[in-house]
């Protein structure tokens, strides 16, 4: 891959004010500019904001929405990763990544695991997605993934074994978990351990943009990350503010630590390919009977 | 099940808490769930009480000394040292307070009773009685209201409806009472609260622990057990917990649930408040 500077725009955006949410987003993306970033990335939901209920068929927007146009024009300058609900030409409403370069969509990830349970109801009001794919930018070859998709280790091995040298993780995690006096929230333990373990698994880059702020009394802690394929921490924003940090990610950090640890090369992907088929087709057979 | 006393020594490191990280949360929650509304003050109704202190603390790190209004409002039989114990926390946190004397007006209720009230009902009088001054300095003073129930009396339903469990944003709701102590002896509230015997001094001599049947350190443990570890009753009762009170405690959870809801509402449209109408309360913010 092309060697980058990736910044990481850690913003708290209003719940369900997409005009708002997208002064905010073009305010990130002179700021990562200002930084010679070659992509700026966003959180989870970036443009509408997380907890929305009955707002979602309101600050739903279509791939091809004009109001996006500011963001595409941006996108002339620097790559925009952004979080948003799509809704698509037979109305269902997604939870989306988008890649925006030079103007057009590389690429756009559909959440695939909707979160249903404790404090989430996605399901409630969200489509899911169906396919994980790694996409190809004058950058090299990358993936996105959306938060509850990354508690499902199939989907970054997807991702990885098609080649993605760079996981983009868009999340909007709420703070949780304050048992035991620890000094960080349960949930930003876990995704520190889940972020370091794919970039040492996959041995790729993981890049983990958090939201920070409230909604409805749930605090969002940010905390977002960078971690080379070593397992190294590259750069960490802080937790609870926003924040606009920028990593250099560099190619020999790929080469050396594939050199070291050849878990790529490895892999098994046909195996994985013929193990799957035949579980996925056991498992139907049983439901079927 | 695992050896006796197992769930207990996990639950007494389930109620630690980290005092830095859990206040930064807690500061962040009033200034942000305030300000959203163009509003960057607050009134706290001070009881001399260990849980309104905190969750004054809280508001004044929040917004600042200038922003917070203590509201005192004794009645003629609250214990003296109530008042002067929140008179000290008002000094200590340089902070405004206003005194209303809730006694005419809940003598004015009590007084055109034909019956003679019981303390529960007097008591329950004064809480709203609170609750309606509280609410008219909310208004004078251009401030939210600072909620002071903790997730311990809020699961028993040991306050009242409309009274005390009132108020716009919350941020010790979701701690047991073992842990907003904790947390208040790390934001130096005053000793003389820290530890006085907690009481809603409704009347006189009353004592929260007594009332209950239950101190709140074993209360803690079987609510943080049974509610946030999901463990249940028999999980408890096997690990040594004495079963009146684990059953006890359920029975006041359950009892209890309607406080912790807004009314119900009877169902005639195909969207009905709060059922199938549902945006949050951030809406646009």
């Amino acid at each position: 891959m092309k060697n980058i500077r990736l910044a990481i725009a850690q913003i708290g955006p209003s719940l369900g004010d997409l005009n708002r949410n997208l002064d905010l987003h073009l305010e990130y993306v002179r700021r990562a500019c200002d930084e010679d970033a070659d992509v700026v990335m966003f959180p989870e939901q970036s443009l509408t904001g997380y907890f929305l209920s009955d707002l979602v068929t309101e600050v739903a927007v279509s791939r091809n929405d004009d109001r996006l146009n500011p963001l595409r024009e941006a996108s002339m300058g620097i790559d925009i990763v952004v979080g948003f609900i799509e809704e698509t030409a037979d109305h269902r409403f997604v939870p989306a990544a988008g890649y925006l370069h030079k103007g057009n969509w590389k690429h756009i990830h559909h959440k695939i695991y909707l979160v249903t349970y404790g404090l989430f109801d996605e399901a409630r009001d969200l489509a899911a997605g169906s396919t994980v794919r790694a996409f190809t930018t004058p950058i090299g070859r990358q993936a996105m993934l959306i938060c509850e998709d990354l508690w499902h280790p199939s989907t970054a091995s997807i991702a990885t074994s098609d080649g993605a040298d760079i996981i983009y993780g868009l999340s909007s995690s709420p703070g949780r978990g304050i048992s035991g006096g620890t000094p960080e929230l349960g949930s930003a333990e876990t995704w520190h351990t889940l972020n370091r373990m794919y970039a040492q698994l996959h041995v790729c880059f993981v890049a983990h943009c958090n939201r920070v702020g409230y909604e409805d009394g749930i605090n969002f802690w940010g905390g977002s990350e960078v971690i080379g394929p070593d397992g190294e921490s590259l750069i960490r924003a802080p937790d609870f503010e926003e924040a606009l940090v920028v990593a250099t990610l560099d190619d020999s950090m790929l080469r050396r630590q594939r050199t070291r640890l050849p878990l790529r090369r490895d892999e098994n992907v046909a195996l994985n390919g013929r193990e799957f088929t035949r579980i996925s087709a056991e498992r139907h057979r049983v439901d079927v009977e | 099940m695992s050896s006796k006393q197992q769930l207990r020594t996990r639950a007494i490191r389930g109620l630690q808490l980290d005092p830095a990280l859990v206040t930064r949360v807690l500061q962040g929650f009033v200034r942000d769930e305030i300000g959203k509304f163009g509003i960057n003050r607050a009134v706290v109704a001070l009881s001399g009480g260990i849980d309104s202190a905190l969750s004054c603390a809280l508001a004044v790190r929040a917004l600042g000394s200038d922003s917070v209004l203590a509201v005192l409002m004794p009645y003629r039989t609250s214990n003296p040292a109530s008042r002067s114990d929140a008179e000290t926390l008002v000094r200590q946190l340089n902070i405004a307070s206003v005194l209303i004397d809730i006694s005419p007006a809940v003598d004015g209720i009590t007084d055109q009773l034909h019956d003679k009230p019981s303390d529960l009902r007097r008591g329950n009088v004064m809480a709203r009685t609170r609750m309606t001054a509280l609410y008219d300095q909310s208004e004078s003073f251009g401030g939210l209201v600072v909620g002071t129930s903790n997730k311990t009396e809020l699961l028993l339903g040991y306050g009242t409806q409309h009274g005390d469990m009132a108020s716009a944003v919350n941020p010790i709701g979701d701690l047991y009472k073992t842990q907003v102590q904790t947390l208040s002896e790390a934001l130096d509230i005053p000793k003389a609260i820290l530890e006085k015997t907690p009481s809603a001094d409704l009347w006189e001599g009353q004592s929260d622990e007594d009332e209950l049947g239950f101190d709140y350190e074993l209360a803690d443990q079987v609510l943080y057990l049974l509610i946030d570890e999901q463990f249940t009753a028999d999980d408890l009762v096997s690990d040594g917990y004495d079963s009146a009170i684990v059953n006890n405690v359920l029975h006041r959870i359950e009892a209890s649930q309607f406080k912790r809801r807004l009314p119900v509402i009877a169902k005639l449209s195909h969207r009905t408040i709060d059922r199938d109408f549902r945006y949050p309360r951030d809406w646009g913010r």
